[in-house]
């Protein structure tokens, strides 16, 4: 028989997280610090559209981009929140979630064997996407140092003729870091003067701490070169609605939306309902969740340092990345006797690029209670293994 | 602050000092003097616990009446609600609008202990006009808190 399999998909690396899942669930009764979902059930006005679209038998296709009403809605949304304009017509399509937009923007811009830039650590999709779109991805290795932001000069070194994308996430999964308007400005004079595209996966821009998330789209001259991300999984609890969308320049929307008529049809109708309830009526959910991710995040932070172990102040997301390299142990070391020992998951930082060697993703989306146990399991742990300094 | 700790504690009071600092991003001092405050000027009036008593196995009965009084000169209602809610058997009472003057919550050990409490008690006071008693079948939420199990955390154990 001939090989029924592409050479393209055969070269993508499953990813670490994968793995990682596979030894967890073996593992009975463990607890688990590892998901990237929040734990609150989506709010029950948002659930209840959505069931109230489905008892009114609204179960067709919608149009491809989306409803024109939830269009709407985002365009309005964007503007009340990050500052940003948008023709609900032209420059905004509903997708199957932040990943599909992530997926379709990178198809829709690159030419076989353009240089797409992916600073990591960062979410397992980017890589794959890039490659399966015909690009080259080109790794930036984010330092510690740099609490895991961009800087210019890393930018700038990343740089090639061939460079035509930049994939920037912030607030930031892993790390829990985000960019200020500081660290922005900064990258950003370097974005246009080497006229590079932006592909801004803000999915996590409502869950920022003390300081107010910004859109590297809202600089004078990114508007025309950034895809801006976004979606209701993080900000509303939505993750199983599969609800996202992107938003950017007409040129490229239209294209966006070519691929995703073909591939995807329209993203899920009932979904599409919840949502225009989630944006209408949701703020005060999105600061009650905020409110409680930000306690739990000051929780966790200082028990990881209370044990010893250094930590950076993450504003965003809900991660913590706390170093372990004073413990002489990989990530994937710690992980793994983490969960034999102690039966606490948590994800080693190499699951989200080869520079997350030496540290451990922490989601606090979990109860007090929950993060409580974990945490005294997990300082157990850290006191047992610590080097004893002579 | 006063409104962090409140909504901090609003549905879990066994936060600890510390870890409301922690969490709120203070001090211990600071938390501790700001509960005691609270407490003194009675923002903070009690730390009950939400029981499910019907999965223990005591008897209790609760009744929600509803109360028509006749106001008393030069004090309103207030004089006659404090009659009312000194008496043990009144877990809560409220003024209300609408077509009676008084919510009265009673829990008691049988029914007949409240029906007792209703017709001896209640009804006879000089002030009260008329009440209407409705015994509480099944209690499914206080206090903002469904009395159920906790829902298992249905999401996978790792994900991206």
């Amino acid at each position: 028989m001939r090989n029924p399999l592409s050479k393209t998909v055969m070269g993508i690396q499953p990813s670490g997280i994968r793995k990682f899942f596979d030894i967890v669930s073996e593992m009975k009764d463990a607890i688990s610090l590892g998901v990237g979902e929040p734990d609150f059930d989506t709010p029950w006005h948002i659930r209840e559209e959505g069931i109230y679209s489905l008892e009114k038998g609204r179960t067709f296709y919608t149009s491809n981009a989306g409803l024109v009403e939830l269009k709407k809605e985002i365009c309005k949304y964007l503007k009340r929140r990050c500052q940003l304009e948008y023709n609900y017509d032209k420059e905004t399509i509903v997708t199957v979630g932040g990943s599909e937009a992530i997926d379709i923007a990178l198809r829709a811009m690159l030419e076989p064997g353009d240089e797409v830039l992916i600073p990591q650590p960062c979410y397992v999709s980017y890589h794959p996407c890039a490659v399966l779109a015909g690009g080259v991805p080109v790794i930036i290795e984010l330092k510690g140092e740099n609490e895991f932001k961009l800087t210019k000069e890393q930018l700038l070194s990343a740089i090639t003729d061939k460079t035509k994308a930049l994939i920037l996430a912030y607030p930031n999964n892993p790390t829990g870091a985000i960019m200020d308007y500081e660290d922005l400005k900064d990258v950003v004079d370097v974005i246009i003067e080497k006229d590079i595209i932006v592909i801004s996966d803000e999915i996590y821009s409502e869950l920022t701490y003390g300081r107010k998330h910004i859109s590297i789209a809202s600089f004078p001259g990114m508007r025309e070169r950034t895809i801006v991300i976004n979606g209701f999984s993080k900000s509303y609890a939505m993750t199983g609605w599969r609800l996202g969308y992107a938003v950017g320049p007409a040129l490229i929307i239209e294209q966006m939306i070519k691929i995703h008529q073909f591939a995807i049809m329209c993203a899920p109708t009932t979904s599409q309902y919840a949502g225009i309830e989630a944006l209408k009526n949701g703020d005060a959910d999105v600061e009650m969740m905020r409110d409680a991710y930000d306690k739990r995040r000051r929780l966790v932070v200082h028990a990881f340092r209370s044990m010893g172990l250094e930590c950076f102040e993450p504003y965003g997301a809900f991660y913590v990345f706390p170093c372990i390299k004073s413990l002489g142990m990989t990530s994937e070391e710690f992980a793994t006797k983490l969960l034999s020992e102690e039966k606490v998951a948590v994800v080693p930082g190499t699951a989200f690029g080869d520079c997350g060697e030496g540290y451990l993703r922490i989601s606090y989306a979990y109860s007090i209670d929950n993060l409580k146990v974990a945490l005294e399991r997990i300082e157990k742990f850290v006191a047992r293994h610590a080097k004893i300094e002579l | 602050m006063r409104e962090a700790i409140l909504t901090a504690i609003d549905k879990n009071s066994k936060l600890s000092v510390s870890d409301l600092a922690i969490m709120l991003g203070s001090t211990e001092e600071e938390v501790a003097t700001v509960i005691k405050q609270m407490e003194d000027e009675t923002v903070i009036c009690g730390y009950p616990t939400l029981i499910n008593w019907d999965k223990v196995h005591c008897e209790r009965v609760t009744a929600l009446i509803e109360v028509k009084v006749t106001p008393q000169r030069g004090l309103g209602f207030d004089k006659i609600a404090e009659r009312i809610y000194q008496f043990n058997e009144v877990q809560s009472v409220y003024l209300m609008s609408g077509g009676f003057d008084l919510t009265v919550i009673i829990e008691g050990k049988t029914m007949r202990e409240v029906a007792n409490f209703v017709s001896e008690k209640l009804a006879p006071m000089d002030a009260v006009l008329s009440t209407a008693t409705h015994f509480v079948l099944k209690k499914y939420k206080e206090h903002g808190l469904p009395l159920v199990q906790p829902k298992q955390d249905e999401r996978m154990l790792i994900t991206p």
